[in-house]
């Protein structure tokens, strides 16, 4: 009798250390306004969860995505379908969804909300399951300004900015900061397009930039691909920002503050599997390494070495 | 000072409305016969990879013009199928051609490219003399050779709408084409013909934006142009000088408010956003004593021998 409540107690320990030990992966849905190739907003949340994965594993961590998503009630129905169907975190990446999110929040408390960018998480309304997160990109901004400064002859430089709103109003700030601070007799001129999609008119209002004289241009959002074009075109340095986006035209990407939400989204993932659903705001900033600026050596002396290497320029001993 | 104000803006709006131009060229046909397709923003973003693609993968521009031209009039030969032999209700089958141009260019850029880069496009070309002019020469002059052919394309529409047979059968085809079909005029033919060649032009446009000014492909490149061209139709009243003059006139004003926002004129950047679109509508309004006739039979199923 007691070999078999032995053997019983040995079963059902086994079992509960298996269980423990095989835990269920946690399961994150995103919900972004573009593509997660875009090399601008979406794209830097989608690589965030990417690399997370590769850290956390696949078998315990898993992710879906629905991109695109500009419409904000296909938005909200995604969020509401991604909640029922019982995922530990659910973003809605996109400060147009704050709305949606107040209403379907309360209903679904044993999930954790993720909601940007934005510092607002609710809990003046009483609402206790959605983070906060938000990118202060006007201080990587404010370093791409300085460089700008300095690197522009003409003292002219251009900004092609999309909506006066969120992140892409706080870099605009940062960048006119910097450049200002660096040579207070430069000039900023900013453009709006009006749209984060309008490559035709981005590239056109590079175009009226570089005529009106810049020759550093900045930008954000994912039309900017546009104003790089032509910037590689009539030669004008650009500077960019949410992601690398040296690959678009080596030549000439001089830096970028690339987001990395990896910083945010961590500690998120964290306090959820403590148990904590919300009321938290987080950002990221160069201190805490969630914001990082790359310098592209090619743009900035590629030009001057090339130049050695094939005589142009004869150094003077 | 003020010369080179008014070049920038100009030679902005021109090519600012080489895209518009093209589509609504090819909408004008198509409409002039009687097929409204709003499908025309699919088609240009389909025309658009493919020319994209085609030119980045074989180093050809040419190549890639012409894929986005074949593309095209598949597209179009899809939407005047459905229109004109299955008599579906045009309106919604061309946003359905419109969602899937849309969503097809998307996932082919993702499985084919995945990432947004970067091509050598059509270049400049300066007209040898007149490009010399001063002033007219920097406005007009200076451009890649499809803003040259879409412009050159008005005043072809314009002689084969009205002074060749083929025009005329596409207008009675869209005007009364019940009579047009007693006296031997195959209107399902003339109309897949139109909406056909409606859809090569909107490839076109898409190719003038990935290859040739944009110089790059994206999800979404044209953000809604293809609408903006088919209203153009309307606002030109189906004739090629009247889209021409809309379509300048968006662009001009669109180049003109880049350009108050460069300058730091104190207007706010959403007046100023607004600004191509009031003007549109406002000249519109002014412009509505003149008698302008839609084609009778827009939009309306053709069903032989019942009248």
């Amino acid at each position: 009798m007691k070999r078999h409540i032995g053997l019983l107690l040995v079963g059902v320990l086994v079992l509960a250390v298996g269980f423990g030990v095989v835990a269920d992966p946690f399961r994150v849905a995103v919900v972004m306004p573009s593509s997660i190739s875009d090399l601008a907003f979406s794209q830097s949340m989608y690589d965030a969860l990417l690399t997370i994965q590769n850290r956390m594993g696949a078998e315990n961590f898993e992710f879906s995505y629905s991109e695109g998503m500009f419409i904000v009630s296909d938005a909200a129905a995604a969020l509401r379908d991604y909640a029922s169907e019982g995922y530990d975190l659910v973003i809605a990446h996109g400060s147009q969804y704050g709305s949606s999110l107040v209403e379907i929040a309360p209903d679904f408390p044993n999930t954790g909300f993720a909601w940007g960018t934005t510092v607002d998480t609710f809990a003046d309304q009483g609402i206790n399951n959605v983070f906060a997160y938000e990118a202060r990109s006007e201080e990587g901004g404010y370093v791409n300004g300085v460089l700008a400064a300095q690197l522009s002859k003409t003292d002219i430089i251009g900004v092609v900015g999309p909506i006066e709103t969120g992140d892409a109003k706080l870099y605009v700030e940062g960048f006119k900061a910097g450049v200002l601070a660096t040579k207070p007799d430069a000039e900023v001129k900013v453009v709006w397009t009006g749209s984060f999609s309008d490559v035709a008119l981005a590239s056109e209002s590079a175009e009226t930039l570089i005529n009106a004289g810049a020759d550093v241009l900045t930008g954000t959002a994912q039309m900017v691909v546009g104003a790089v074009g032509v910037a590689r075109q009539r030669g004008a340095l650009w500077f960019g920002t949410q992601a690398d986006q040296t690959s678009l035209a080596p030549e000439i990407v001089a830096a970028n503050q690339v987001y990395d939400w990896t910083v945010t989204l961590e500690p998120i993932i964290a306090m959820i599997q403590e148990g904590t659903m919300g009321g938290t705001a987080f950002a990221l900033t160069l201190a805490n390494g969630g914001l990082q600026i790359s310098v592209n050596a090619q743009a900035l002396v590629g030009p001057t070495i090339n130049a050695i290497i094939d005589g142009t320029i004869e150094i003077d001993l | 000072m003020i010369g080179s104000i008014i070049v920038g803006i100009a030679s902005s709006g021109i090519r600012l409305a080489t895209p518009y131009l093209y589509a609504a060229i090819g909408e004008t046909f198509g409409q002039l016969s009687g097929v409204l397709n709003l499908g025309v923003d699919g088609i240009m973003l389909m025309g658009a990879y493919a020319a994209f693609y085609v030119a980045l993968r074989t180093g050809s521009l040419t190549l890639g013009l012409l894929a986005a031209m074949v593309v095209g009039a598949i597209m179009g030969l899809v939407m005047a199928f459905v229109s004109v032999t299955m008599k579906a209700e045009q309106g919604i089958s061309g946003i359905g051609i419109y969602l899937f141009g849309l969503g097809l260019s998307e996932l082919l850029f993702r499985t084919t490219l995945g990432a947004v880069e970067t091509i050598n496009g059509f270049p400049r070309l300066d007209i040898p003399v007149l490009s010399s002019l001063p002033v007219v020469g920097r406005i007009f002059f200076q451009h890649n050779i499809l803003v040259y052919i879409a412009f050159a394309l008005v005043p072809t529409a314009w002689f084969i709408l009205n002074k060749t047979p083929l025009g005329l059968k596409i207008r009675a085809a869209g005007q009364k084409p019940e009579a047009a079909d007693s006296l031997g005029v195959n209107v399902a033919r003339v109309r897949y013909a139109a909406v056909t060649l409606g859809g090569v032009m909107s490839g076109i446009a898409g190719a003038s934006l990935s290859i040739s000014l944009l110089n790059v492909f994206q999800q979404n490149l044209t953000s809604g142009m293809g609408f903006i061209a088919v209203a153009l139709v309307y606002f030109g009243g189906w004739r090629p000088r009247g889209l021409l003059f809309g379509a300048l006139l968006f662009s001009l004003v669109n180049a003109f408010q880049l350009w108050v926002q460069v300058e730091g004129i104190r207007i706010p950047s959403d007046f100023a956003l607004m600004m191509p679109y009031v003007i549109t509508i406002l000249v519109l309004a002014a412009m509505a004593r003149r008698r302008v006739q839609a084609p009778a039979a827009l939009n309306k199923r053709f069903n032989r021998g019942h009248g």
